[in-house]
């Protein structure tokens, strides 16, 4: 049986969030106190870079390495900003840490500020999640009262204070100089890096930006070593990683497994298998950004590196599970819907890139897709890739590549055959009347919305393909089996 | 709460809290008391905890069972949401999916007042650090 280690998630369903003394009595503050009296910026720092922990935002950077670079940039100000912005669709990991565990984030966000010189700590959160928010409050103010938040903290003379910005929850805010943006009132839109926040960021100033997941891991690798945090996970991946198992999975919930677990223990061990028993078609990590992995991808051990060779990436964590109900093209034109919605439009292969990779897979799955489209489709999504200027762009083609490389069968029965082997292009299905079957009960003709199906009582009834909108009502209703998809 | 020192102070306050704590689920020890703890984080509360939560409070001590209800965060069983998680002293804790008032009231009268084995139990797979 796979093992599900907890670290970021250690306090979520065990403590009340809303109790400051549920969160000390299991060491919360502790490595702070430590940090603050024992330790200098330069060794917590060492700490960090020895664990290897690496950005949980998807990015995979290096956590203490970015802490560095901050601390070296000479400035009279500058800020440490949580990434609170989920916008993964399917995925939820921050948001429960921030409202199962509010307190870890801020004592994180302390010792980052005490680590790169900054007095200000901001948190950036979209106004979706007012429970988070809500929470995060009731902890800031909890932590303020008892000196661990504020001015003089447990009375070194440190001073660090969090507040809160609230997104309106775009996805392209999730990349950190949008993200910067739209913290300082204007529109959420990336530029180019460099400069990176770490040297130039919010008001011009040297910024810290880290992920939700990846705060949440640091009081604990303070406080139990960084041996202790290398020793879990794989070579370049350490410690843990936080799912959202979501999709055709029985048990959808949160897992947080040591790195390096495969794909198989995740869905089938920890996640209880595929519903009604169905066979496992792929899984999309990374949501819009990732690509698919499949059934040879099962035994391959999670970890930045190896789910980038699998062309995929790790992203904060959405991990969607998909049966042979599933088409892959459908699959990759919901993605590409969702970025063509969520591109802010400054550049123009993401903006009219990925448009025309919507279109063209528009088309292909309403049965007029020719073989040069599929062609075009590779083409195109390598501009994008390559040209894009941010990290939104740079990646949203991934789920139109990683279709096409693994399942590029099923583009070509959509193209030449004008088949979609899982039934869900309906464009290329017709509904069909058994005649064998069919008793005339005239069932499925009342139902028929556009009154596409003739015929008499106990007749053969015949269903007008001209007029069907393919809805399914009838197939839905008859009870006779009579009605088939072909 | 009174400001913290000096890690001294927060040192002595987490002992404090821990010894609390730890005497909470001791079978002899005369603070100990059943623990009920439910999940209220955006997703249990959605799926319905928060009618859960105000029955296990009011039941309890309508029903004279001293215990502590209390609201956690998720414990990462979306699929089973609403859930609870029961510790009767000295025992280990154990969690239930799928938890109305009516399931509320089977887990008070059957699990917690005659420590019968009831369905909807939720396997514990994991640790924490």
């Amino acid at each position: 049986m796979a093992r599900q280690i907890r670290i970021a998630l250690r306090n979520c369903g065990v403590i009340d969030p809303e109790r400051i003394e549920d969160y000390i009595s299991r060491d919360g503050y502790m490595a702070l106190a430590t940090v603050l009296t024992e330790l200098s910026p330069e060794a917590v720092i060492e700490i960090l870079k020895k664990s290897g922990l690496r950005g949980r935002g998807g990015g995979g950077f290096p956590a203490g390495l970015k802490w560095e670079i901050t601390r070296k940039v000479q400035a009279d100000q500058k800020y440490v900003v949580c990434n609170a912005d989920e916008g993964d669709p399917g995925a939820f990991m921050d948001r429960s840490i921030l409202e199962g565990d509010p307190h870890a984030v801020l004592e994180a966000m302390t010792i980052n500020g005490y680590c790169t010189g900054a007095s200000k700590g901001l948190i950036y959160i979209r106004a979706e999640y007012p429970l988070a928010v809500e929470r995060l409050k009731t902890a800031m103010k909890q932590s303020r009262e008892m000196g661990l938040l504020g001015n003089n903290i447990l009375q070194t003379g440190f001073n660090f204070d969090i507040d809160i910005r609230y997104g309106a929850g775009a996805f392209v805010c999730g990349e950190e100089t949008a993200l910067i943006h739209s913290m300082e009132g204007l529109r959420g839109e990336p530029t180019v890096k460099p400069p990176f926040p770490s040297v130039e960021g919010y008001l011009k100033k040297p910024t810290n930006v880290n992920n939700v997941e990846t705060f949440a891991n640091v009081p604990v690798i303070i406080n139990k070593g960084w041996e202790w945090f290398a020793s879990i996970g794989t070579e370049k991946s350490k410690g843990t990683k936080v799912f959202a198992l979501a999709g055709k999975i029985n048990n959808v919930g949160l897992v947080e497994v040591p790195m390096g677990t495969t794909l198989r223990e995740v869905i089938y061990e920890i996640g209880g298998g595929i519903q009604g028993g169905k066979e496992f078609k792929a899984a999309q990590t990374g949501g819009p950004s990732g690509g698919c992995l499949t059934k040879k991808h099962l035994d391959t051990p999670i970890d930045y590196d190896n789910l980038i060779a699998a062309g995929s990436m790790m992203g904060s964590g959405g991990l969607i599970v998909m049966d042979e109900d599933d088409c892959m093209v459908a699959i990759a034109k919901f993605y590409l819907g969702f970025t063509v919605e969520e591109s802010c439009g400054k550049c123009s292969p993401c903006r009219i890139g990925n448009k025309r990779l919507f279109e063209l897979l528009e088309k292909i799955t309403q049965g007029n897709g020719t073989m040069e489209d599929i062609d075009k489709l590779r083409n195109l999504s390598t501009v994008i890739k390559d040209t894009s200027l941010c990290g939104l762009g740079q990646s949203s083609p991934n789920p139109v590549l990683s279709t096409i490389e693994n399942f590029i069968g099923e583009y070509h029965e959509h193209v030449k055959d004008k088949k979609c082997r899982s039934k869900v292009c309906k464009s290329m299905m017709q509904y069909l009347v058994v005649p064998e079957k069919c008793i005339g009960c005239t069932l499925c003709a009342r139902n028929c919305p556009v009154n596409a199906i003739s015929g008499e009582r106990k007749q053969v009834h015949l269903i007008d393909q001209e007029k069907c909108i393919k809805c399914g009502a009838c197939m839905e209703k008859c009870k006779f089996n009579a009605i088939i998809i072909n | 709460m009174a400001i913290l020192e000096s890690i001294k102070s927060l040192t002595e306050l987490r002992e404090k809290l821990k010894a609390k704590q730890a005497a909470l689920s001791q079978k002899d020890n005369p603070q100990s008391t059943i623990q009920v703890k439910v999940t209220m984080a955006t997703c249990g509360i959605a799926s319905g905890s928060r009618p859960v939560y105000d029955f296990m409070k009011e039941e309890l001590s309508k029903r004279n069972i001293p215990a502590l209800v209390s609201q956690v965060g998720c414990m990462g069983f979306c699929y089973a949401e609403p859930t609870i998680e029961v510790t009767m002293p000295g025992k280990s804790p154990v969690i239930f999916g799928f938890v109305n008032t009516k399931k509320a009231d089977e887990i008070i009268e059957r699990f917690i007042r005659k420590g019968e084995v009831i369905d909807g139990v939720i396997p514990m797979n994991y640790e924490t650090a």
